[in-house]
């Protein structure tokens, strides 16, 4: 790690918190819209774990989605703004490694990701009493999921030329996959093909965990959802860096 | 030994099929003044870009102050300013932080008495806390000069810095510029005001289609390839036959007769008289570097060459 990482990743966060308004207070007000809507017309039908109000278990999905989501469009937005722009050359152009690039990109996406998930918990808090959370299980999850999504975000950030480009990456892959991630239900309420098939979501275990967390419930083991969230930040890590190293479609 | 401040060894580039680096070898010795000159297209933008890592050449290899760009790619680039041809900046941020940014990104921490000397140096000192984007086209580009020297590298790259710049601009960031090469910086520019390369730099490479086709010192290229010529413009009668052997005239009426100083000018004159022709214009013109391009680009083997 090189002096410059230091830089680049208090560049990055303060790239969105001169924009707060947009990057950390839309996300949570969107949080609270889902909130609002989905336990009014939910809450009396389902109880999603014994004890647990349908309004309570949402809050904890709530605010992973919304972590998943920022930390994406942290690393991807900042990538693809400063390409189209060209900004971008005064980084290359810096005795920056590989590696110094990726933590920057993936550090500044989780802690927008946090600052948001921290927001919308805060927030929520004033409306629903939530038990006190299990703070380790919290942070593991919180960062395994943010850090998955945030090279994700880097890569779709490299690879993307438009902001349509990644506009698609954005609806067609995270969005969905954030969505049937289990945030607006359990997922043993589902018919077993559809359990089946968010079990192959690595998104799902961050959520899960995540809620285990709070109610010390949850669909899968913590342990479980905590190797297999882990397991994915590895990998896409790895490919990532792998990417950097290449110079694909940064240095040509 | 370090050797060459820019050492280029047979780089190639190929883009599809357009071969923007063919086989180009350059040295830039320490504390140069070096043009790299050529029509557009030429590749001197793909040959700054390999030297900065921007882009990764096919074949061959570039050094910085002796440290290769890919091996040793940290060391080169501390070693490397570059001010890219495009105006390129962020808009989240002010000059000052602009600045402190790029200088972080070198390791730099305590930067804070030479980024004020650079705003001063480029008269941006009343803009350093404005954002960037509020800032006209010739101030941004003052800032990337900036963010070039925020370093202190002692190989200095502008690949036309001067494109679309007011004058006063062009005069201070020149006069700014040679101080930092009388202080033992090496100055690599592209440029396509040629007077400008003339009258500051002691040695001038040329490409075209990805080749060097001329290599020499200013002093020499301009011997070779230009002359000093007496022009002279005559009121209705034609030019002695004593002065016509070795004269051309142009389009517009101008007869351009050489001269190697002084003496022949005033025995042109004299001859002039002689025949009793009038004069209705008359000057002498200097060697000129735009005239030695021209040829040069003109000559057979300076003719593009498709790849294969």
């Amino acid at each position: 790690m090189s002096g410059g990482f230091a830089t680049l990743f208090r560049k990055e966060v303060l790239r969105f918190w001169k924009v707060s308004f947009q990057t950390v207070a839309a996300p949570v007000l969107s949080a609270l819209l889902y909130l609002v809507i989905f336990s009014h017309a939910l809450a009396a039908h389902v109880e999603a774990y014994p004890g647990v109000g349908y309004t309570q278990f949402l809050v904890p999905g709530l605010a992973m989605m919304s972590m998943l989501q920022n930390a994406f469009a942290n690393a991807s937005s900042s990538l693809i703004q400063s390409k189209i722009t060209g900004n971008i050359v005064f980084i290359l152009l810096a005795p920056l490694t590989p590696g110094d690039l990726f933590a920057a990109y993936l550090l500044a996406a989780v802690v927008r990701a946090v600052v948001v998930g921290a927001g919308v918990i805060v927030a929520v808090a004033w409306l629903v009493p939530l038990p006190l959370p299990n703070v380790l299980w919290l942070a593991a999850f919180a960062l395994a999921g943010a850090g998955i999504l945030g090279a994700l975000g880097i890569v779709a950030g490299i690879w993307a030329e438009k902001f349509d480009q990644l506009a698609a990456f954005q609806n067609f892959l995270v969005m969905p996959l954030t969505f049937l991630a289990g945030v607006f239900y359990s997922i043993d309420s589902l018919p077993p093909f559809w359990q089946a098939a968010s079990r192959l979501n690595p998104f799902f275990y961050a959520i899960d965990g995540f809620r285990y967390a709070f109610f010390g419930r949850s669909d899968v083991s913590p342990w479980t959802s905590l190797a297999i969230a882990s397991a994915t930040l590895c990998a896409l890590s790895w490919m990532t860096l792998r990417l950097l190293r290449s110079g694909y479609k940064l240095r040509h | 030994m370090a050797g060459p401040a820019v050492e280029v060894r047979d780089a190639r580039k190929r883009f599809g099929g357009v071969r923007a680096l063919d086989g180009v070898s350059l040295a830039v010795e320490e504390g140069e003044f070096f043009a790299l000159l050529g029509p557009n297209g030429a590749g001197k933008t793909t040959l700054i870009s390999a030297l900065a890592g921007l882009v990764r050449p096919d074949a061959g290899r570039l050094r910085v102050m002796g440290r290769d760009v890919a091996s040793e790619y940290r060391e080169a680039r501390r070693l490397l300013g570059i001010v890219p041809q495009e105006i390129v900046f962020d808009p989240f941020f002010t000059v000052r932080e602009i600045l402190e940014l790029q200088a972080g990104y070198f390791g730099l921490r305590a930067s804070r008495p030479w980024i004020g000397e650079l705003l001063e140096r480029l008269a941006l000192g009343p803009k350093a806390d404005a954002n960037m984007r509020s800032l006209s086209g010739g101030m941004k580009r003052r800032v990337m000069v900036a963010q070039a020297l925020v370093h202190r590298p002692p190989v200095i790259v502008l690949d036309e810095p001067t494109a679309g710049v007011d004058v006063e601009l062009r005069q201070t960031l020149w006069q700014f510029v040679r101080e930092l090469n009388a202080a033992g910086h090496t100055i690599v520019l592209t440029t396509h005001y040629l007077e400008e390369a003339q009258n500051l730099c002691s040695r001038i490479a040329m490409m075209k289609a990805g080749r060097i086709v001329a290599l020499d010192s200013t002093r020499s290229l301009l011997a070779a390839f230009s002359e000093r010529v007496l022009r002279v413009k005559l009121d209705g009668c034609a030019l002695p036959a004593t002065l016509a052997a070795g004269a051309v005239q142009d389009a517009a009426g101008w007869h351009r007769i050489p001269v190697e100083n002084a003496a022949q000018v005033e025995s042109a004159l004299a001859r002039l008289r002689e025949a009793g022709a009038r004069v209705s214009h008359l000057e002498v013109a200097e060697p000129e570097l735009e005239e030695v391009f021209v040829k040069i680009m003109g000559r057979d083997d300076a003719a593009p060459r498709e790849a294969a």
